[in-house]
C-alpha cells in the first residue's frame, strides 16, 4: 500500500494534502495497491473521493497540539503494521518537518518537493530545488519511498467515491517524542491587509534608493486598497521588515496586479512573484529582467512616475 | 554557551540559471559565492547570543576547499572557530551530510546546534532534524525568534499569519530562517580578526558504503518559461494615463 500523511485544522483537510493524496492516488493505481492515510486527533470527511481506502487515526491524550516529532512517531507506527512502499505528505512546513522525522527515525532517505514520480524498484523523481527556480531528476532508491509533495503544482482531482474503513489506533509515544509541542500561539492581526493576499502588490528594490523612498509605494499602496513588498536588497539594507520580502526566502504573492519599482528580476526574486496574475515593472533600464518579463512595463525613473500616478488617482478621487 | 551553526556555501544567481554541460551543477564561472540566507542569520543569531550570554561560536561547513571563504566570512562577523569538512566538490546527499556533521557533534558536546531551515540550491529540509534524532536532541525548525532562558531555549516560528511559541530543554538543534534577524557586514576590523582565529580542515566521516535508501542526482533541469510579450506603457510620467487604464480594467481603481 502507499500512505499518505493528510494534515487538518479542527475536520478542514489542508489543500495541499489533496493535491499530493492526487499524486499518491496515481501512483497507487499504477502499482496497483490501495491508498491509505493517516491523520493526527480526530477524523476527516471526504477523503474517499481522494481514493483513500482506509483512515488511520493517531489518538493519544497528550497529543494536543502540534508536535513534529511525535506525529512522526505515529506514522512510523503505521508503517510498521501496513508496510507502505511509498509514504507522501504535503511539502508544507509541518509535511516537510514530519517526513524528515520519519526518514531520520528509519534511516531512510527522503525527497522534499516532489513534483513527479515514475515507479519501479527504484522511483524516478522529479523535484523542486533552489525554491522553485531549479527542477532536478533523482533516482529515489530503497524501501520504503519517503517524498514530500511541492505544493501547488499538482491540481487536487476527485474520483468516484468508495467508503473508507476508519481506523482509529492509541500511538505508543516517549516523553522524547512529546519534547517538542506548540506551546502557546498568537492569533494573526486582523484587519490589516496581508502580503499573502493582497489584491494588489507595490513592491520596492534598490531602485528605491533609501527607507525614506517608500513613501510613495506606500501611498500607492493605500490608494489601492494593497500591500507593499520589497525585494532582498531592500529588506537586507533595513529599509523594510523582512516580513515584506518577496521571493526565495521570503514570502510569495499571488495578486491581480504585482507592480515592481526599481528590481531587477534576479530568480529569486521571481519565484516569488510569478504567480501574480499580471506584473507591471517601472524601471530605468529597459533591459532588466523585471521588465523584459512582466506583462506591462514603465521605463522610467519611479520616483517620477509614481508621484505623477499617485497625483492622477488623488485628482480622480477628488472629482467623483 | 558552546554553539555549532552549519552553513553551506552556495552561488549568488542572478536573473537565470546556467547548467554546466554535464547537467548536473550550475555554471558558476561568472558568479559570486554566499552563505545560504538562513544561515546567515543563524551566524548572526549565535554571535548576538554569545555576546549575551559568553561562550563560543564554532561555524562548520561541508564542501570544496572554495567553502573557507564562506567560513572567513563567518569569522569576520564574530564566529569565534571554524571546521571545515573537506569535499572534492561533488554533492553530498542529505543523509551523508548529516551523518558527516554528527560525527563532529559527537565529539564535542554543544548546547546549541543551529541550521538553516533548507538549504537554498538543495532545499532538502531535513540535515538538521536528522543531526537531532541521531544526538537524541529535541528540535524546532523554521524558526524567525530566538531567546536563552536559563536552560530553556523559547523559540517562535510563523504559522497561519500568526506565531506558534516552542520551548525545548538545552541542548537542542534549532533550525532557522531569514528574518530572524538582520545579519551585520563583516568590516574591515573584523575581517582582519577574523585571518588569525583557527579554521580546522577536517576528512569528512563517510558513513560505511552501500547505503541500501539514497537520492541520488541524476540532472538538473531548468523549467521552461512562459514566454510572454511584455506591453510597453510608455516613458516616465508620460505613461500614467496607460497605467491608470490598466487599473481600470483590472477593476482595481
Ligand atoms: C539563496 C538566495 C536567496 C535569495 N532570496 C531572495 C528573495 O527571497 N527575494 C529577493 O528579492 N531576492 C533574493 N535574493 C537576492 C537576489 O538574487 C537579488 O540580489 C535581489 O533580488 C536584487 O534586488 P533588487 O532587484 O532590488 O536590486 P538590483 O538587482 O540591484 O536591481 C535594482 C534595479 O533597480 C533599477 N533602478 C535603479 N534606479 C531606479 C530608479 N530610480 N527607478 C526605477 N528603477 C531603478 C535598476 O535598473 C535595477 O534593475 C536571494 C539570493 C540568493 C543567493
Ligand atoms: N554542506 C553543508 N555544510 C554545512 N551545513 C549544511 C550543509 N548542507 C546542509 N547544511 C545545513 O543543513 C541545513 C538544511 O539543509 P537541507 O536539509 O539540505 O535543506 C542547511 O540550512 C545548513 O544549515
Amino acid at each position: 500500500m502507499i500512505l499518505g500523511f493528510v494534515e487538518q485544522d479542527g475536520g478542514k483537510v489542508n489543500p495541499h494534502s489533496l493535491e499530493m493524496l492526487t499524486l499518491a492516488r496515481r501512483l497507487a493505481g499504477e502499482t496497483a495497491v490501495p491508498l491509505h492515510a493517516v491523520v493526527m486527533g480526530e477524523a476527516v470527511d471526504g477523503l474517499g473521493a481522494y481514493g483513500v481506502s482506509a483512515l488511520h487515526i493517531a489518538q493519544h491524550p497528550d497529543l494536543t497540539d502540534f508536535a513534529p516529532a511525535a506525529w512522526a512517531e505515529c506514522v512510523v507506527q503505521v508503517m510498521a503494521v501496513e508496510r507502505p512502499t511509498a509514504v507522501f505528505a504535503a511539502g508544507t512546513e509541518r509535511g516537510n518537518e514530519v517526513m524528515a522525522y520519519v526518514a531520520a527515525k528509519l534511516g531512510a532517505a527522503m525527497a522534499a518537493n516532489v513534483t513527479a514520480v515514475v515507479p519501479g524498484d527504484d522511483y524516478r523523481i522529479t523535484r523542486l530545488r533552489w525554491g522553485g527556480s531549479l527542477l532536478e531528476e533523482a533516482w529515489l532508491k530503497g524501501t520504503p519511498k519517503l517524498m514530500t509533495v511541492a505544493p501547488l503544482v499538482i491540481q487536487a482531482t476527485m474520483v468516484e467515491s468508495d467508503e473508507v474503513e476508519v481506523r482509529p489506533f492509541p500511538p505508543n509515544l516517549s516523553a522524547a517524542d512529546l519534547r517538542v509541542m506548540v506551546n502557546g500561539r498568537t492569533q494573526p492581526e486582523s484587519g490589516k491587509v496581508t502580503l499573502a493576499d493582497a489584491r494588489v502588490v507595490v513592491s520596492g528594490g534598490r531602485g528605491v534608493g533609501s527607507a525614506e523612498g517608500f513613501a510613495v509605494l506606500e501611498e500607492l499602496a493605500d490608494l489601492l486598497g494593497g500591500a507593499v513588498g520589497g525585494s532582498r536588497v531592500a529588506t537586507n539594507l533595513g529599509w523594510r521588515p523582512h516580513a515584506a520580502q518577496v521571493g526565495q526566502t521570503g514570502t510569495r504573492v499571488a495578486p491581480d496586479l504585482y507592480i515592481a519599482c526599481g528590481i531587477s528580476g534576479a530568480i529569486q526574486h521571481w519565484v516569488g512573484c510569478k504567480g501574480a496574475k499580471h506584473i507591471l515593472a517601472i524601471n530605468t533600464d529597459p533591459d532588466a529582467p523585471m521588465v523584459t518579463k512582466a506583462d506591462y512595463a514603465v521605463i522610467g525613473d519611479l520616483h517620477e512616475v509614481l508621484p505623477a500616478l499617485i497625483a492622477e488617482l488623488r485628482q480622480r478621487i477628488q472629482s467623483e | 554557551m558552546n554553539i555549532l551553526v552549519c552553513i553551506k556555501r552556495v552561488p549568488a544567481t542572478g536573473a537565470r540559471i546556467t547548467l554546466t554541460a554535464d547537467e548536473r551543477g550550475i555554471d558558476t564561472r561568472n558568479l559570486g559565492f554566499a552563505i545560504s540566507p538562513h544561515e546567515e542569520c543563524a551566524v548572526e543569531e549565535a554571535v548576538r547570543l554569545v555576546e549575551a550570554h559568553g561562550g563560543r561560536v564554532t561555524v562548520l561547513t561541508l564542501g570544496p576547499a572554495e567553502a573557507a571563504e564562506q567560513l572567513r566570512d563567518a569569522l569576520a562577523v564574530g564566529a569565534d572557530r571554524a571546521i571545515h569538512l573537506l569535499t572534492d566538490g561533488s554533492e553530498w546527499d542529505p543523509m551523508a551530510t548529516a551523518n558527516a556533521i554528527i560525527a563532529v557533534a559527537r565529539a564535542e558536546p554543544f548546547d546549541l546546534l543551529l541550521f538553516g531551515n533548507e538549504a537554498a540550491d538543495t532545499g532538502d529540509y531535513q540535515v538538521g532534524i536528522r543531526v537531532a534524532v541521531a544526538l537524541g536532541l529535541p528540535c524546532v525548525t523554521g524558526v524567525k525568534g530566538l531567546a536563552v532562558q536559563g536552560d530553556t531555549v523559547v523559540a517562535r516560528r510563523e504559522f497561519g499569519g500568526g506565531w506558534e511559541i516552542y520551548e525545548a530543554p538545552l541542548p537542542a538543534v534549532i533550525t532557522v530562517k531569514e528574518g530572524l534577524n538582520l545579519p551585520r557586514y563583516p568590516s574591515v576590523p573584523g575581517r582582519l580578526r577574523a585571518k588569525k582565529k583557527p579554521l580546522d580542515q577536517m576528512e569528512p566521516a563517510r558513513q560505511g558504503g552501500g547505503a541500501t535508501s539514497s537520492l541520488e542526482m541524476v540532472r538538473l533541469v531548468t523549467p521552461p518559461e512562459q514566454r510572454k510579450t511584455v506591453q510597453v506603457l510608455g516613458q516616465g510620467g508620460t505613461a500614467v494615463p496607460r497605467i491608470v487604464e490598466i487599473l481600470q480594467e483590472l477593476r482595481l481603481v
